[in-house]
């Protein structure tokens, strides 16, 4: 033990020493700007090693772009940040080593087959020769892809598509993992799918961040949320503690109009729940979903009022922008279109 | 939990050549998964070699020349300008498909794509310009030369098309959609092409015209090849078709990989 530190503080370990680090992913002051618009506002963030991070935000929020700068795509124009120690800018080349990318739309080459395909990243990513055909019949059959493998990737489902995209991302076995809303545009099943293999994936220790726009997804994968919104992040927890401030569970009450709505809001002053109005809606989180539900409609009740509409839900991204910014998770279409 | 980055491998210096072939030879199983990709540069110039010889070429005359002798090097040319198209579209729709953003995070050599791209080029046109000789030899062309003459031609239309490609490749990430490339590229192929020594001699153009259509590059590298294939003064043609290929490379070649670095 003894002689094993003092070789680590010999000269040829102190570079590696030096790298060694528990967090995978680091910013400080992340600033990006596209012409006159601010798509990151000095966003910080740490993703510690061989964990999943969820970046949470509606479209325009910056999820994309702090990927592509993580990613080494784009260079940020204030602030610094590191892969596995090693800078974005400075050392990208390190950086693309230790990281797969895995975007909204399936970045396959649609000419070539699935095997065509791996075989073409594991070149790119300078594989040995020898492994390259291993490792992509290997993960041909991870991703269940291994029927389709010699058909042009063209001919493939959404989801196997999706899927040949992820299987492109991890040829080079990267420690780090950026997905960029990985499941958007999928049906529930192949969404499911996805989710029990990026699951795999942390068993592995893989490293993930994760951008989405699904509170449900967020929840599912990530252990750390960070909530974006235009440009800044503006809550860091887990997905348990975001709902929770929530309440866990949404009672949205529909009536005839504005006025009746206000009404049933009075009706329902002086006790635990806050009724948010919205129109002829009335929006209550509640703790206890439940009986919150059964007491709220048992003074409603009382007041001879019924609601026109009842729906009891998950809280959703929405919900939770209207909790932490007052605003609704309203699409930044001008920031989009700039960024796409 | 601590992990060590994996260290930068250390890469021969044929390294990003190596690279550069892996994009090259995806685009060219593109052609054999898609044929219809090679439609523009194979049955588009046999129709106009055929058209040419046998419709429009009674009306044409060249003095002292068969009209099929000065007809092939112009398609020659011809073909390998439509054929540069081909850089436009591809590169839009990688662009596009996002995978020009995965090869951006990717630890490959960054020219690797469009030396990729412009290599796959070059050899579609060795493919078509073989096939154009044969197709030449079919309706009556003939070499006055030599053979050496011949593949001094070939290289000269080779080295041509390779210049070219590097313009179509900057339109291509430019404009980022490919029918929006095809649509583009069009406008700047046809007056090139048409308005020029490729299938009829200049002096039967317009003064002003006469101008542009004699010094513009396809012109310059036709006479070349017509030299080259037909005898007579060649050196002077060759010169400037050679010097008209430095400046469009050093031009576009700059630009395209601007347009590279910034594409997502």
């Amino acid at each position: 033990m003894i002689g094993a530190s003092r070789n680590l503080t010999g000269s040829k370990y102190l570079g590696i020493l030096s790298r060694m680090t528990s967090t995978a992913v680091s910013a400080r002051g992340v600033v990006k700007r596209f012409g006159d618009v601010l798509a990151l506002d000095g966003v910080d963030l740490d993703v510690p090693l061989g964990t999943v991070f969820g970046l949470l935000g509606p479209n325009g929020a910056g999820k994309t772009t702090m990927v592509r700068i993580l990613s080494t795509i784009l260079s940020p124009d204030a602030g610094r940040a590191t892969v596995l120690g090693h800078d974005v800018v400075t050392e990208a080349a390190a950086v693309r080593y230790n990281i797969g990318l895995a975007g909204q739309y399936a970045a396959i080459d649609q000419n070539l087959t699935g095997r065509e395909n791996l075989r073409l990243i594991g070149r790119l990513t300078h594989l040995p020769r020898e492994q390259i055909a291993r490792r992509g019949a290997e993960l041909l059959e991870r991703f269940d892809l291994t029927h389709a493998a010699d058909r042009p990737s063209r001919t493939y489902s959404g989801g196997m598509k999706r899927r040949l995209d992820l299987a492109a991302a991890l040829v080079h076995q990267p420690p780090v993992l950026f997905l960029d809303e990985p499941t958007t545009g999928l049906d529930p099943h192949s969404r499911r799918e996805l989710w029990d293999m990026i699951r795999e994936l942390v068993a592995d220790k893989t490293t993930v961040l994760l951008t989405t726009q699904y509170l449900e997804e967020a929840d599912i994968l990530a252990s750390t949320v960070a909530v974006i919104d235009q440009g800044r992040v503006i809550a860091l927890d887990t997905p348990a503690a975001l709902k929770a401030r929530l309440g866990g569970t949404v009672i949205e009450l529909g009536f005839a109009d504005p006025k009746t709505a206000a009404a049933a809001s009075g009706a329902l002053g002086g006790t635990s729940h806050r009724p948010e109005q919205e129109g002829p809606l009335l929006r209550i989180a509640s703790d206890d979903g439940p009986k919150g539900l059964m007491d709220i409609l048992r003074r409603l009740d009382k007041a001879s009022m019924t609601p026109v509409t009842l729906t009891v839900r998950q809280p959703s991204l929405d919900d939770v922008f209207l909790a932490l910014t007052g605003h609704h998770a309203e699409e930044a279409k001008h920031t989009e279109e700039v960024v796409a | 939990m601590a992990v060590t980055a994996r260290p930068v491998p250390r890469r021969p210096v044929t390294g990003a050549l190596s690279d550069a072939t892996a994009i090259a030879i995806r685009y060219l199983i593109a052609y054999r998964r898609v044929p219809q990709l090679l439609v523009f540069s194979t049955i588009q110039p046999v129709i106009f070699v055929l058209m040419f010889r046998y419709v429009f070429g009674g009306a044409v005359r060249v003095p002292g020349v068969d009209y099929v002798d000065y007809l092939m090097p112009g398609i020659f040319v011809q073909t390998v300008v439509f054929g540069a198209m081909g850089a436009a579209i591809g590169l839009a729709t990688d662009l596009k498909s996002g995978l020009l953003e995965r090869f951006r995070s990717l630890p490959m050599a960054p020219s690797a794509v469009l030396a990729g791209r412009t290599f796959a080029d070059t050899g579609r046109n060795v493919f078509v310009a073989l096939l154009m000789t044969a197709v030449g030899f079919g309706v009556g062309w003939r070499i006055h030369t030599n053979l050496l003459g011949y593949l001094a031609a070939i290289g000269l239309v080779l080295l041509f098309g390779y210049a070219l490609s590097w313009v179509f490749a900057s339109l291509g990430l430019a404009v980022g959609d490919p029918e929006t490339a095809q649509a583009a590229a069009f406008p700047l192929m046809a007056p090139l092409v048409f308005a020029s020594s490729a299938f009829v001699p200049v002096a039967s153009m317009p003064g002003w015209l006469q101008v542009f259509a004699e010094h513009q590059p396809v012109s310059v590298t036709a006479s070349a090849v017509r030299a080259l294939t037909l005898g007579g003064p060649t050196a002077w043609y060759v010169i400037q078709a050679i010097l008209w290929v430095v400046v469009i490379v050093a031009v576009a070649a700059p630009l395209a990989v601007r347009r590279y670095r910034r594409a997502v």
